[in-house]
């Protein structure tokens, strides 16, 4: 293996270059699109250099790279990953591709910049969960929402300037604080590391304000309830591409963040407030539950779903401390912990999936109301059969991915608290109403009206793209020991840093 | 045996049925029903071959396939145990299945999705395979939602019929409620055994019945009992027991041949397999056991009276069905496990011979499936007529036939069994014995005898149906008739070993054995106890009714009409968990949106904020009035007071 | 002999009078800018009289350097002022509101 091969630095700047090279291309450019496929798709092979590469034996960092950046202050450029970012990475790699396969006929304004946006965005996601420094891990943090809110903001639907500034200003709300927290931490500990933040001895105190502060950054982004509502109305106005990456990765940065940031820095401050943190999860899967139930919106419904699937990582993340509480061997913990992050990539596969489905649906018929679809079986069974099998994956059915992670949170929450499990568990039975139900509507019965009648069944395009997807659900469903196994020594040394005590 | 052998059995099914599902329009109509039957025909084959391996060669196999994660110490692995419930189970469905794939070239013969049928059935095989094979609650729960995702695909099988796809997402989310229960019972067990592997977590039973937990402040519960009584809230949902039943009913707007297979002889039974399977559980928890009897018990009763006033030949027999459910189930709750499997086997040949010659009958009825529309079809369809007399004998427990021995032997072990709510649980279940003859031969009398009240001015005649449909019947005809002599083995023999648990102090089934003598006194004695003569009075009363004195029935509807209202209208479990769940749940959903996410989160805190920003510099505008000598002024002013405050 | 006292007054005397002429005139725009001119000069004359009785040449170099500016100011304003002037059609102070709230 080349072990000094900069393979993180190759697959953040190779998708970022080669998007600015797209975009230098010119509009009306031919080759604007094999060329982004091209580089989406060398991006994703690289990408499994990581994984293949990966020691699965160390929960220390891999593939590190370190040069100085700004050396006045000590601000590196210094990247690495382990059980939690390796896997997040490959979802961004392979949901690119997707997207650059989902715009290939559907974008026919402005391509190479479409493109070029989510490559570049590509790119920069990656370097956000590679970063091992706090002002590179900012910058990125940051510097990714441009492309994403250009995208909106361009390629949207006929409201895409409210929601633009929504989404932006809420996430913005939160980065003030993150920003806050990371130069406090600067000022303990006198290194920008992140990993020197983690060792960082803290006061309750100290802690209890950076962990509030963690917790509202990276909570909008997750989003947990009550600062979700920019969710539903970016997905609505979101392009079909804009929509997959925002659900597939922008909300696992929430997450990350709070395994990077929040457990570890913070602790006892995590430990203390744990009570806030599983009951905002809990509200998110019980009333966004019946909230998505109440949509008319195909996007939205999925958009509050997603909600509902990302409360189970914050619940996951925190309910270790009361296991810890409970029983003695812990294991109870790992499950917890490992299930929050295989939720989150299945979470990844799935959500980008319905989305998928929906842009289907949208590119033919012009709109997301699903009393204006009713019978698509009829017309497009090969698509009915995708959405079908992605609804019962939303639904966490097992033998697909949507189980698992739901599974194990669920089996986890029980050694915490019955209740947890109990209030968690209703998820069985709202996921399947909210999906099943939009299902019924849309694909299911006689043909509603004549624009069903006219529609045609997906192409090859959209059927590799569909296809691919519904088989790594499937195999992630089957054995998710390959990508559980990863993260074992990462999430025991999470475990092991956030049951000792920094005060 | 070995790990081969069972992953043909497993396998074969799914293989036929990705054949049949994904490539069949490639193989053609031939290949896809022959792709799937020869995978169901491989399963039964092997299957039966296992079962003599476990029966007569006293085999039992207990192995990892694969590791499915691992989490901590926590190892969850796919992998296959088979003992004699294992293998009884995996004939029954197998050999359920195959009949039904034959039947199905038949009965589907015209259909547009006939490969697709294949698929799923063929799937659904698979499924239940993987149910009763697994060897631990994750791969048991796979299998149970399996299933349910089958029953779903096949209840909307014809997915343009409105009440079809009602039907479905009623069943799956049904079955969902009883999911909750079981998942969470599943993660009780892994909480207070540390494992989910069968042999581990029953090892572990002693030591968790002696454990409590809290659930609300100040109530100590025992944890076994929390947790079987969620494990039978999941058996419920799939066994469809009071109150979670409804979805049953409705789901007879799959195809017929669905029906029979995974309405009524295979997956609604899995809860009762899985209870059975669960017993080393169950046996520590008197509680648990008194829940089950006496939802056993309302269920075999009440809803038996539901099938007395259907009209709907298929909702009869699901009516039927639901109450032989409540029959297994109060098995069950009287710790006579071995008996409610017995019911079950019995159950699943008699009712899917039922099944499938209503579904004959549909064919020749033209797919009109009021029995009052029906009548003295006996001499038109004789093969019918008599596999289906053979089946509703059995149903009703007409001595040596296979149902008389398996409802006897329940009826007795409830009559033996002392926990709470047996005596109830008796009083249903002989009670239940008349219901179920009356029900069972208004049936049979207002379809094949009487006056031919169908439309014949087609010119059109029905006639008996074509051998793929016939040869099922009279092959499930048979072991409905002699399933049930292998009694002596099942039910007091020493058969399921130590596949089946039960405590010396609730074992009535081993009281029985005392005076067990054979099949012949068995039926002798059967001869002479109540449950036969309430069986005779059932068929006595439905022959006076619907053939002596037709006109009577309507007479005594009319007579009784706010009982015909009450029984009509299901006790009014439709109409309530249309209102209140589905609507209810339709409205909080309403309102959490506008209220919850519409006004106070987007209205007061996301819009509100800017709102109260616009205000304040609304008001702030007025001092830039634009006139620079105001300016000046402000600034001339501004620095007279600052120089007075630094000066003074 | 004249005191320092008295250049002070001078200089105080044509500052309050230039502070007066910006907002008591509400009409031309080019006696602002002679008031804002007047300003300076008054400034000025407080820079010379204080580098005078200090033996500081330095409060000299910088009446300089604000004599430069203020010409620089001059012109730039009067510029202003034409452009004003041929866009807007007046130079009335109470008209130019443009940059009301």
């Amino acid at each position: 293996m080349l072990t000094n091969f900069p393979l993180l630095s190759l697959v953040i700047w190779l998708p970022i270059i080669g998007g600015i090279g797209v975009l230098l291309n010119g509009d009306n450019n031919p080759w604007a699109r094999p060329l982004s496929l091209l580089i989406a798709v060398i991006t994703l092979v690289a990408s499994l250099g990581l994984y293949t590469g990966f020691d699965t034996a160390t929960y220390q960092m891999q593939f590190v790279e370190h040069a100085s950046w700004i050396a006045a202050y000590n601000i590196n450029y210094s990247l690495g990953i382990d059980g939690f970012s390796m896997p997040l990475i490959i979802l961004t790699a392979f949901s690119t591709v997707i997207v650059v396969v989902a715009g290939w006929e559907v974008i026919q304004h402005r391509v190479s910049q479409y493109m070029a946006a989510f490559l570049i965005m590509e790119g920069l996601m990656i370097a956000v969960f590679s970063s091992l420094d706090a002002i590179l891990f900012y910058v990125f943090f940051e510097a990714m929402l441009i492309p994403l809110f250009l995208v909106i903001g361009i390629w949207g639907g006929p409201n895409r300037v409210y929601a633009t500034i929504k989404f932006f200003l809420y996430t913005f709300f939160g980065s003030v604080f993150l920003l806050l927290a990371l130069l406090y931490l600067h000022h303990v500990t006198d290194s920008f590391s992140i990993l020197d933040y983690q060792q960082a001895a803290l006061s309750m105190q100290q802690q209890t304000w950076l962990f509030l502060a963690f917790l509202i950054a990276f909570a909008v982004k997750v989003p947990m309830w009550p600062v979700h509502t920019w969710l539903p109305d970016a997905h609505v106005e979101a392009p079909t591409g804009g929509s997959v990456i925002l659900a597939a990765i922008t909300l696992k940065i929430g997450g990350y963040g709070l395994i990077r940031f929040a457990l570890p820095i913070a602790p006892d401050a995590s430990m203390a407030l744990d009570w806030l943190v599983i009951g905002l999860s809990l509200i998110a899967v019980v009333y966004i539950g019946f909230v998505a139930l109440a949509q008319s919106d195909l996007k939205k419904l999925i958009a509050y779903s997603s909600i509902a699937h990302m409360g189970f990582v914050t619940l996951g993340l925190f309910i270790v401390f009361r296991i810890f509480a409970n029983s003695a061997t812990g294991s109870g913990a790992v499950l917890a912990v490992e299930g929050a992050m295989i939720q989150m990539i299945s979470h990844g596969f799935i959500a980008a999936a319905m989305f998928l489905c929906v842009g289907v649906l949208y590119d033919r018929m012009h709109t997301r109301e699903i009393s204006a679809y009713g019978g698509v079986i009829n017309t497009m069974p090969k698509f009915a059969g995708f959405a079908v099998f992605f609804a019962m994956a939303n639904a966490g059915l097992p033998g697909t991915s949507g189980f698992v992670g739901e599974f194990m949170v669920i089996l986890a929450a029980f050694q915490a608290n019955f209740w947890f499990a109990f209030l968690a568990a209703t998820t069985l039975i709202l996921g399947a109403a909210y999906t099943l139900w939009m299902i019924k509507r849309v694909i299911f019965g006689e043909v509603a009206n004549d624009n069903v009648a006219q529609l045609t069944d997906i192409n090859r395009r959209e059927f590799l793209m569909l296809a691919s997807l519904a088989a790594i659900v499937l195999i992630m469903g089957l054995w998710p020991a390959p990508i559980i196994d990863v993260m074992h020594s990462s999430v025991e040394h999470l475990l092991t840093q956030i049951s000792q005590s920094k005060i | 045996m070995n790990q081969t052998l069972l992953l043909t059995i497993a396998l074969a099914p799914l293989l036929g049925s990705i054949i049949a599902g994904l490539f069949g329009q490639q193989v053609g109509k031939t290949w896809s029903h022959r792709a799937a039957t020869y995978g169901v025909g491989i399963a039964f084959v092997l299957s039966v071959w296992v079962l003599k391996l476990v029966a007569i060669d006293g085999e039992t196999y207990n192995q990892q396939i694969y590791q499915w994660l691992q989490a901590g110490s926590l190892s969850l692995e796919v992998g296959f145990m088979v003992d004699a419930l294992t293998a009884m189970m995996m004939v029954v469905v197998t050999f359920v299945s195959l009949m039904v794939h034959i039947y199905t070239i038949g009965y589907m013969h015209d259909d547009d999705g006939y490969a697709r049928f294949f698929s799923y059935i063929s799937l659904f095989t698979f499924s239940m395979l993987m149910l009763v094979m697994a060897n631990n609650f994750m791969q048991l729960f796979f299998g149970w939602e399996a299933v349910g995702l089958v029953s779903y695909l096949l209840i909307g099988f014809w997915y343009k019929k409105p009440t079809a796809i009602y039907a479905n997402l009623k069943a799956f989310l049904v079955n969902r409620v009883g999911d909750f229960g079981f998942l969470l019972g599943i993660a009780g067990v892994l909480m207070y055994a540390g494992s989910l592997d069968y042999i581990e977590v029953f090892a572990q039973a002693p030591a968790m019945s002696e454990k409590t937990i809290t659930l609300f402040a100040g109530h100590e519960w025992s944890v076994m009992s929390l947790i079987c009584i969620l494990l039978f809230i999941g058996a419920m949902g799939k066994s469809a027991q009071v109150p979670l039943h409804v979805w049953l009913p409705d789901s007879m707007e799959g195809p017929t041949p669905i029906s029979a297979l995974i309405h009524a002889a295979t997956m609604v039974t899995a809860g009762i397999f899985m209870v059975t399977r669960m017993s080393p559980l169950f046996e520590f928890s008197e509680t648990a056991l008194s829940f089950v009897l006496v939802i056993g018990a309302i269920t075999a009763l009440f809803m038996g009276f539901l099938g007395l006033i259907q009209n709907d030949i298929k909702r009869v027999i699901a009516y039927s069905t639901l109450s032989q459910l409540g029959y297994m189930t109060v098995a069950l709750g009287a710790s006579a496990y071995a008996a409610g499997v017995f019911h079950l086997m019995t159950h699943a040949f008699f009712k899917a011979l039922l099944f499938l010659g209503a579904g004959s009958v549909i064919i020749a009825m033209h797919h009109q499936q009021d029995i009052r529309k029906m009548g003295g079809l006996k001499k038109y369809m004789p093969i019918t007529y008599w596999t289906a007399l053979i089946g509703s004998l059995a149903l009703i427990g007409f001595p040596g036939l296979a149902g008389f021995f398996s409802k006897d032997s329940i009826i007795e072990a409830v009559h033996a069994s002392q926990i709470a709510g047996s005596g109830f649980a008796y009083f249903a279940v002989v009670s239940g014995v008349f219901i179920t003859a009356l029900y069972s031969f208004r049936l049979f009398f207002l379809v094949f005898h009487g006056k031919e009240r169908f439309d014949t001015h087609s010119g059109h005649l029905p006639h008996e149906s074509p051998a793929v449909v016939t040869v099922p019947l009279i092959l499930l005809a048979i072991p409905s008739v002699i399933s049930g002599y292998l009694i002596s083995s099942m039910v007091f023999g020493d058969f399921f070993g130590n596949a089946i648990v039960v405590h010396a102090n609730h074992d009535v089934l081993a009281h029985h054995a005392e005076s067990y003598h054979g099949v012949m006194g068995f039926i002798l004695h059967g001869l002479t106890a109540l449950p036969f003569w309430l069986a005779m009075a059932g068929v006595a009363t439905a022959y006076y009714l619907y053939i002596l004195r037709p006109e009577l029935p309507g007479k005594l509807q009319q007579r009784f009409n706010w009982l015909y209202r009450v029984l009509d209208n299901k006790y009014g479990f439709d109409d309530f968990n249309q209102k209140v769940f589905a609507g209810g749940s339709l409205m909080i959903g309403r309102l959490f949106w506008t209220v919850g996410d519409q006004k106070l989160i987007d209205g007061a805190l996301v819009n509100g904020t800017a709102k109260t920003i616009g205000w304040v510099s609304k008001v702030i505008r007025h001092v830039q009035s634009g006139y620079l000598y105001h300016y000046a002024f402000a600034m001339i002013v501004g620095l007279w007071l600052l120089l007075t405050y630094f000066v003074v | 002999m004249i005191a320092l006292s008295d250049f002070l007054i001078l200089g105080a005397l044509l500052f309050s009078l230039s502070v007066a002429g910006i907002f008591i005139n509400r009409k031309n725009i080019i006696i602002l800018l002679m008031c804002i001119e007047l300003m300076l000069l008054a400034v000025n004359l407080n820079f010379i009289a204080f580098s005078h009785y200090s033996g500081d040449i330095s409060g000299q170099i910088f009446v300089f350097f604000i004599l430069t500016v203020a010409a620089a100011e001059a012109a730039i304003g009067l510029a202003i002022l034409v452009v004003l002037f041929r866009n807007l059609h007046t130079i009335n102070v109470a008209e130019l509101n443009k940059l009301k709230g």
